[in-house]
């Protein structure tokens, strides 16, 4: 059969295109340990995090870990993704949106004790957008909001239920 | 089918010149409705306050930035495999658009993100493939200006088109792939939205309003390219439009 040049041309550029496609794909596969932007605590546990260098480590900030030092600067926390906890340690000034409960990104070393001392700590919220009064809804309603800090399907919840205002009697 | 009679560029040259004011008008009524939305109808965020309206710029502006790209490459591969004229001219009209809706995602980005992350700029995997989006489009325009002969400036850029679009969907999936500063999706085909009914309609017509504002632009554009390349052809000598 006898194919016309320009359909010959389009299968061409089509081939083209999917090679290039799967060649791009193992490049990333190849250096994906050096895309993720933050490891997660569970990570930092299993040394899959970089033992000697900073890197950064992400997660939830457990509620009521939060701790303020005397001299107003140093503030102590703990980093979790609800399997495993990480405690850290920063001086500076913390992002608006930094909470607990709330997504965080510090970036630091993991000390001779094990705290991860930070030299920047960044505010990472999730996709959820709604209007103040939907949320507390969802709060009293016993539905806590569920949002994604981490790559992949697993929804965390970000919202401690235990934040939810005391019902007078 | 007689559509195919637009493909030539004499007779796109008087369509576009009719259809541009109407896209140009849908898309102003439409950024009016949408940004009225925006600003005075939709509420207050939860966890951010009033800083995350700029979702209804930055959106719309980074979707834009992503799907007008593909666009171009569409164009491109019936620019290679067809050559076709128009193709390589609509690919060259649409990329100054698509250069401008990146840059506005990435700098409304930068300053929303400053307020809310504490910082304007990491490099993540989503801010960095974005970063080398608006790289591509003005590669795609140095190229296409830098060539002499323009068939050979219209191959060589058809190609960039097509190979740099293999970028879109790193950054769309980049999220879902690796640990990123940037949240996930809100939005997405697959699951339900993350967001209030209302402030997802205010940004669904911000898109709209721009996907019919880059229609008009490159219709307006497309027209001055088709002149200054048929410049001596005799259909256009007679021409009004």
């Amino acid at each position: 059969m006898m194919m016309k040049s320009r359909h010959k041309r389009f299968i061409w550029i089509a081939l083209g295109l999917v090679v290039l496609g799967v060649a791009v794909a193992l490049v990333l596969r190849a250096f994906n340990s050096n895309l993720v932007f933050f490891f997660t605590p569970t990570e930092v546990v299993e040394k899959k995090a970089p033992q000697d260098r900073t890197f950064r480590l992400g997660g939830l900030v457990t509620a009521g870990s939060v701790k303020r030092n005397p001299d107003g600067l140093t503030v102590t926390f703990d980093v979790t993704d609800t399997a495993k906890t990480i405690p850290v340690s920063y001086t500076g000034i913390l992002p608006d949106l930094f909470k607990e409960g709330k997504g965080v990104v510090a970036q630091g070393k993991v000390g001779a004790d094990g705290v991860f001392r930070a030299s920047e700590v960044l505010a990472k919220h999730d996709e959820n957008y709604m209007p103040p009064e939907a949320a507390e809804a969802l709060k009293k309603a016993g539905h806590p909001i569920e949002g994604k800090i981490f790559a992949g399907e697993k929804p965390l919840v970000t919202q401690p239920a235990t934040q939810t205002p005391a019902s007078k009697p | 089918m007689n559509l195919y009679k637009y493909a030539a560029p004499a007779t796109f040259y008087p369509l576009a010149a009719s259809l541009w004011p109407w896209f140009a008008g849908i898309a102003a009524v439409l950024a009016m409705a949408g940004l009225y939305m925006g600003f005075f109808v939709a509420p207050t965020d939860f966890q951010q306050g009033e800083v995350y309206r700029v979702i209804f710029i930055h959106v719309p502006a980074a979707w834009m930035g992503m799907f007008i790209y593909l666009v171009m490459a569409g164009y491109g591969v019936m620019a290679l495999a067809f050559n076709t004229r128009l193709s390589a001219m609509m690919m060259q009209a649409l990329a100054p658009t698509g250069a401008m809706f990146t840059a506005l995602a990435l700098w409304t980005g930068a300053l929303w993100g400053k307020p809310t992350w504490g910082t304007y700029w990491v490099w993540d995997a989503r801010m960095t493939s974005t970063l080398i989006l608006l790289f591509l489009y003005i590669g795609f325009m140095a190229l296409n200006n830098a060539i002499e002969d323009r068939r050979r400036a219209d191959k060589a850029s058809a190609l960039l088109a097509i190979v740099g679009s293999i970028n879109i969907p790193i950054i769309y999936f980049s999220v879902k792939w690796w640990n990123t500063l940037h949240q996930g999706m809100s939005v997405s085909p697959t699951s339900e939205s993350k967001m209030a009914s209302i402030m997802l309609w205010a940004m669904l017509t911000m898109t709209l309003a721009c996907w019919m504002y880059s229609i008009a632009v490159a219709l307006v554009r497309v027209r001055a390219i088709i002149a200054e390349r048929e410049a001596g052809a005799d259909w256009l000598q007679g021409s009004k439009l």
